[in-house]
């Protein structure tokens, strides 16, 4: 299978602290790959790296073979669309003027029909056309966050970045917006990679996770061999139940680990993992 | 009129000369002007991410007045004779943007370096030319006051061919990136995401802008406020799409400094009362009509 998406040893930092080590990874076309870690894991960073947003300072991304980096920016954004967890919008606009941003990799000064009619098919296609004219601001996170989507949506690009679309939703706005871009997938075989912090949306909905930690790939693979209670704890501190639902890993997050003061400097082989001690404070979400 | 109709209309020759030659310029410019201002106004919002931003935001008008400050007071100027103070507040409204604009090319132009670093410039040259005026005589702080409050007068049909020239180029130069100032206000990680390139973009933008305001306020002097408020008098009447925006603002701030400068010469004439502070005196009455109009908190929906 051809590879689409590569990275290669991509480093990124702020200053002295490190917050993308050293990153490789291969992604082939058609999937939905969730990015799983903890806060400051560099999720994130990685994804606006993968677009160029933020540009590394190590290390390279290829797309179809060719260096993202020596493209022009409009060239990478005709490959890639990054939906951001949240617009800024100081001068509110509408809807269909949001989404017909989407457009400018394509068009020069005008908008043409052509572009029109993009805009509607796509507003149509996740079900907000009646929205179009209403003032994006004014929406609520799931409406907005569907917004991006079909922003992005009219990139056509190949592959679609996905920072956090869950995090500020309910759950049936969550199942909403994973179920949309689960359907564009393999609708149009598009790549699709989020950065996620719900591991049970992820496994449920991906055919990869990726899960790091301080910025490196501890775990990479379909979610039954990620999402693992070991690995769990490795990454997170969280002592977990993993039960098996038709094939799909149902994580039940039991408890938080507590293994003294040198979380961070010790490597994680050599970290005790206190399974037995059920601290007081239970952690119920698994957020 | 007997120009144009010299058949139909019998007007004396001093009457004729002084309409001809003093206040059509002064209109003329008055409408350049604030067209300028106006469009300026509106591409320092969308590049600074700010409804607050003017082209004064950069600093310039301070480094203008202090240019004057200093041909007033010490005499030292770049050009001599009819040019002192115009020279003189030219270059150094375009220092003060200059350094800023340098600033942000070093440091990483976000908006909010840029505004901070504005207002800092900003009290800076203030401060210096408060020392100035403390130890101004009477006649220089005269000179010094009357430019600080704007002034229409100083246009003459040379200087309105100069504005329209900057203008003419200027501004199709910046129509050309109204797409990319529409995306920079969802930021500039969206921005970057969708293929533009926003640092580039605003240091450009800035650039055109500052040219275009220096230019005009080294003849007119502090009008500030078109800046400020014709773009979201526009925003209010045809919405935030920078392609239409940007000459909406123009007329408005057009339209707003002539009539102005229409009822400065006027209301208590013979005295005409400055452009500068009768433009505030009119526009933010009628500004703050259009926000209590609109039902909604943010107003410019």
């Amino acid at each position: 299978m051809m590879i689409q998406l590569q990275a290669m040893g991509i480093v990124f930092g702020y200053n002295s602290s490190r917050i993308l080590d050293d990153v490789s990874l291969e992604i082939p076309p058609g999937k939905l790959v969730s990015v799983v870690g903890p806060n400051g894991s560099g999720k994130s960073t990685l994804i606006k790296c993968l677009d160029r947003v933020l540009s590394p300072q190590g290390g390279k991304v290829l797309i179809d073979r060719q260096d993202i980096s020596k493209m022009t920016r409009k060239e990478v954004a005709k490959n890639l669309a990054y939906v951001p967890q949240s617009s800024l919008r100081v001068f509110p606009t509408t809807v269909y003027d949001t989404v017909l941003m989407g457009r400018r990799p394509h068009i020069g000064w005008l908008a043409s029909t052509d572009d029109d009619e993009k805009v509607w098919n796509v507003l149509q296609l996740l079900g907000i056309e009646h929205l179009a004219m209403e003032a994006f601001t004014e929406l609520s996170g799931g409406q907005q966050q569907k917004v991006l989507i079909a922003r992005a949506l009219v990139q056509e690009s190949k592959v679609m970045l996905l920072d956090e679309p869950t995090s500020n939703l309910d759950i049936w706005h969550q199942l909403d917006v994973m179920g949309i871009v689960r359907n564009l997938v393999q609708s149009r075989g598009i790549t699709a990679i989020l950065a996620v912090h719900d591991l049970n949306l992820a496994s449920r909905f991906s055919d990869r996770i990726i899960m790091m930690k301080q910025g490196k790939i501890v775990s990479a693979g379909p979610p039954s061999a990620v999402l693992t209670p070991e690995n769990i704890a490795k990454v997170y501190n969280v002592e977990a139940e993993v039960r098996n639902n038709c094939d799909t890993p149902y994580i039940m997050p039991l408890s938080q680990i507590r293994d003294g003061g040198s979380k961070r400097t010790l490597p994680a082989s050599r970290r005790r993992v206190h399974s037995h001690g059920i601290l007081a404070r239970l952690a119920h979400s698994s957020r | 009129m007997d120009r144009f109709y010299p058949t139909q209309f019998d007007v004396d020759e001093l009457t004729s000369r002084v309409v001809w030659n003093i206040r059509f310029p002064r209109i003329m410019g008055g409408l350049i002007a604030g067209f300028g201002l106006g469009v300026c106004g509106c591409v320092m919002q969308a590049v600074l991410k700010n409804p607050l931003a003017s082209p004064f935001t950069l600093g310039i008008t301070s480094g203008a007045q202090f240019g004057v400050s200093l041909a007033a007071v010490l005499g030292v100027a770049v050009a001599g004779g009819p040019y002192l103070l115009v020279g003189n507040a030219f270059l150094f409204s375009l220092l003060c943007a200059g350094f800023i604009i340098g600033l942000a090319a070093i440091k990483g132009s976000t908006s909010e370096t840029l505004i901070l670093a504005g207002i800092a410039v900003n009290y800076f040259f203030s401060a210096m030319s408060q020392l100035f005026k403390y130890f101004a005589n009477d006649d220089q702080l005269r000179l010094m006051t009357s430019w600080g409050m704007g002034d229409l007068a100083a246009f003459s049909w040379s200087k309105v061919y100069l504005l329209v020239g900057i203008m003419v180029v200027g501004i199709p130069l910046l129509l050309l990136k109204s797409w990319d100032l529409n995306i920079m206000t969802s930021g500039d990680d969206t921005a970057k995401s969708m293929g533009v390139e926003a640092e580039g973009v605003r240091t450009y933008s800035m650039i055109i802008t500052s040219l275009i305001v220096a230019t005009i306020v080294c003849f007119t002097g502090v009008i500030s406020f078109i800046g400020l408020v014709a773009p979201h008098m526009a925003r209010l009447i045809i919405g935030v799409d920078h392609r239409f925006l940007i000459p909406a603002s123009g007329i408005l701030g057009a339209l707003v400094l002539i009539t102005a400068d229409g009822v400065a010469m006027n209301v208590i004439a013979p005295t005409v009362i400055p452009t500068g502070v009768m433009t505030s005196i009119i526009g933010v009455p009628f500004f703050m009509y259009l926000m209590l109009k609109g039902k909604k908190k943010e107003f410019w929906t």
